[in-house]
């Protein structure tokens, strides 16, 4: 659905309901006012934190003109036939519900700045932003077609890993996006990533960590192994800041760590600086679709 | 346990009476006695019942037996072997194994995950855990072979990569990313067995290749069935289930078009006649390299590419295109 559409539903909700007009923040304990939380894209106003946001709330967020989404009809099915409590099929239409998106990731076209990009955006709300064969094809054929029009790329992370219940199918996505990063690299455009929380398994050992220049969102959980399994592995507690985003800048694993008020104007100067002037992908023409509106 | 390490004990004892009638009769000069043959042909029955069919838990435990053979018992019968060590940056991971090596007069570059046949090994070999330090090894080897027009042969054998604290210090991410891009884009044949366990992300980063072998009783799974049933049921204890639901067997995978090829296994498992069965691996590796060494460069990136686009299961309402989510 257009973000219009969406924005609607969101307010039409939220009317509804009197008590979703304070939101507590879950680091900080303040009761917040959601317009004011929402006016500060998300974040705390008194300590900071990083609320997580839904897909398109983020592409609201980072975009100048409308958004042309892609690969939408790119639906799941259930190669495993899975079925644990419920039905995978089940938890797919429930996630649906929830979170008003067909998949754990919106793709598309957007222009951020005066850049047009190709946009992938995913969502933690939808099987924990799990990757399984739609997600894998939703990127893999963002590349593509980002590699043909010769646009940048920028996706933004959020995801659990690899999505069980689609087993080996959703592991295999690992390699199939890399092989799109690949060409999209070597026909010389640039790709962005942005790290939200929490990145990790399957597509942070893949897309996430490929990119060109990767950027980090302030407070975000970002690793391969998730705490969980690392605490059960080495029997004690991890230190707080363990795999913040801020502890893999010191480490050295990300270029930029940026609290989420700044993204958007940091990302229209590193496309400033990598995308070639002269280049096709350069003006609004490289989707027709988006400069038709 | 491993529950086929249990099922062989059981049939120890038959096998001794064997033994020792054999002893006995061969000792006499004389022919096998009715005992003896219906000693036999209750071992065989037993035998086929035990292991005829394995289900996927049985097969998780045939991985993972402690005298299946693992990759230094491959290395071992190739023609020639030099290890090359250390990632040149931080340390040389003991479990990944690399190095330059002869194939039936073939050179190539070896990557292997190494466990260990014993503790004190296992904990040397990190159990075959790979830390970033292996894989940016793997990756360094991969570039060499590039470079040098050597296929690579991989041999994957790990319930999954490190999950320590040290390994995401210096980015167990990064690392396998890195070795994912450098396979997918490397101008030389790849060639991986599965010979054991293949889990997850850590065995993918060596895995992706031309040509994908998997052996009969090996698994090859998204994560460990333990893991698997941890991350969706907060409950280890659920591997079992977890390894049905996660179709990790060698038949489900090649109807995936996930592996290509299968090697079966004597009755019992690849350690029942490790010598030979060994060395049939050895020979299924070099016949998928002869034939992968006739396609030119390009060509063999371009189908490699090909054969991981096609790989998923998803379904299309309709154009490409739309501006409109369908719901
Ligand atoms: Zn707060």
């Amino acid at each position: 659905m257009p973000i219009p559409d969406w924005l609607r539903i969101r307010r039409d909700k939220q009317q509804n309901a009197e008590a979703a007009q304070w939101v507590k923040c879950p680091s900080c304990g303040e009761l917040l006012y959601r317009r004011e939380l929402e006016e500060n894209s998300g974040v705390c106003t008194r300590c900071g934190h990083h609320f997580r946001l839904h897909a398109y709330d983020r592409i609201n967020l980072l975009i100048d003109r409308d958004f042309v989404e892609v690969g939408a009809e790119i639906l799941p099915r259930d190669p495993l036939s899975w079925s644990d409590r419920r039905p995978y099929l089940k938890k797919l239409e429930s996630d649906r519900e929830a979170s008003h998106l067909s998949e754990a990731i919106v793709t598309g076209f957007a222009a951020i700045g005066t850049f047009p990009v190709a946009l992938g955006v995913m969502d933690f709300g939808f099987r924990g932003g799990t990757m399984g064969t739609v997600v894998g094809e939703r990127v893999t054929y963002l590349f593509e077609e980002a590699t043909r029009r010769q646009l940048p790329c920028v996706i933004v992370t959020a995801s659990g890993g690899a999505r069980m219940e689609e087993g080996m199918l959703a592991l295999m996505q690992m390699a199939k996006t890399t092989m799109a990063v690949d060409a999209h690299m070597r026909a010389g455009f640039p790709y962005i990533a942005v790290l939200t929380d929490p990145t990790t398994g399957g597509v942070s050992a893949s897309f996430a960590f490929q990119a060109d220049v990767i950027v980090a969102e302030s407070r975000a959980a970002i690793g391969f192994a998730g705490r969980r399994v690392i605490e059960q592995t080495i029997r004690q507690k991890l230190p707080d800041n363990f795999q913040t985003a801020e502890f893999l800048l010191e480490k050295g694993h990300v270029d930029i760590v940026v609290s989420r008020p700044q993204l958007r104007a940091t990302l229209i100067r590193l496309l400033d600086y990598l995308v070639d002037g002269r280049g096709p992908g350069r003006t609004l023409q490289a989707v027709p679709e988006l400069a038709a509106q | 346990m491993n529950i086929i390490v249990e099922r062989e004990k059981s049939l120890e004892a038959l096998e001794q009476r064997i033994e020792d009638l054999r002893a006995r009769s061969a000792r006499q000069g004389g022919e096998s006695s009715e005992d003896m043959r219906a000693l036999e042909d209750r071992y065989a029955a037993l035998q086929r019942d035990m292991f005829g069919h394995l289900t996927p838990w049985e097969r998780v435990n045939m991985a993972r037996h402690p005298r299946r053979p693992i990759a230094s018992d491959y290395i071992a019968r190739l023609d020639e072997f030099d290890e090359l060590h250390g990632d040149r940056q931080f340390r040389d991971d003991p479990a990944l194994v690399g190095g330059l090596g002869r194939l039936n007069g073939r050179r190539i570059v070896v990557l292997a995950q190494q466990k260990g046949r014993d503790t004190k090994e296992n904990i040397r070999r990190n159990f075959g855990m790979v830390t970033p330090e292996g894989y940016r090894k793997a990756r360094r080897l991969m570039e060499l072979a590039g470079r040098f027009a050597l296929p690579i042969v991989s041999f994957v054998d790990t319930s999954g990569a490190d999950p320590g604290i040290a390994s995401e210090e210096r980015s167990q991410s990064e690392a396998i990313a890195s070795c994912l891009l450098t396979l997918s884009r490397v101008p030389v044949p790849v060639v991986a067995a599965i010979i054991g366990e293949g889990g997850s992300g850590g065995a993918l980063a060596i895995a992706l290749a031309d040509h994908v072998i998997m052996l009969e009783h090996s698994i090859y799974s998204v994560a460990s069935p333990e893991g698997c049933a941890a991350i969706l049921w907060a409950d280890a204890s659920r591997a079992e289930e977890a390894a049905a639901r996660l179709k990790l067997t060698s038949d489900d995978l090649l109807g995936f078009g996930i592996v290509d090829e299968i090697v079966s296994e004597p009755l019992g498992g690849a350690h029942r006649d490790a010598d030979r069965f060994v060395g049939r691996v050895l020979g299924t590796i070099d016949a998928a390299l002869s034939h992968l060494s006739n396609v030119n460069r390009e060509l063999l990136v371009e189908r490699r590419r090909a054969k991981y686009r096609r790989i998923g299961a998803w379904q299309e309402t309709s154009q490409r295109f739309a501006s409109v989510a369908a719901r």
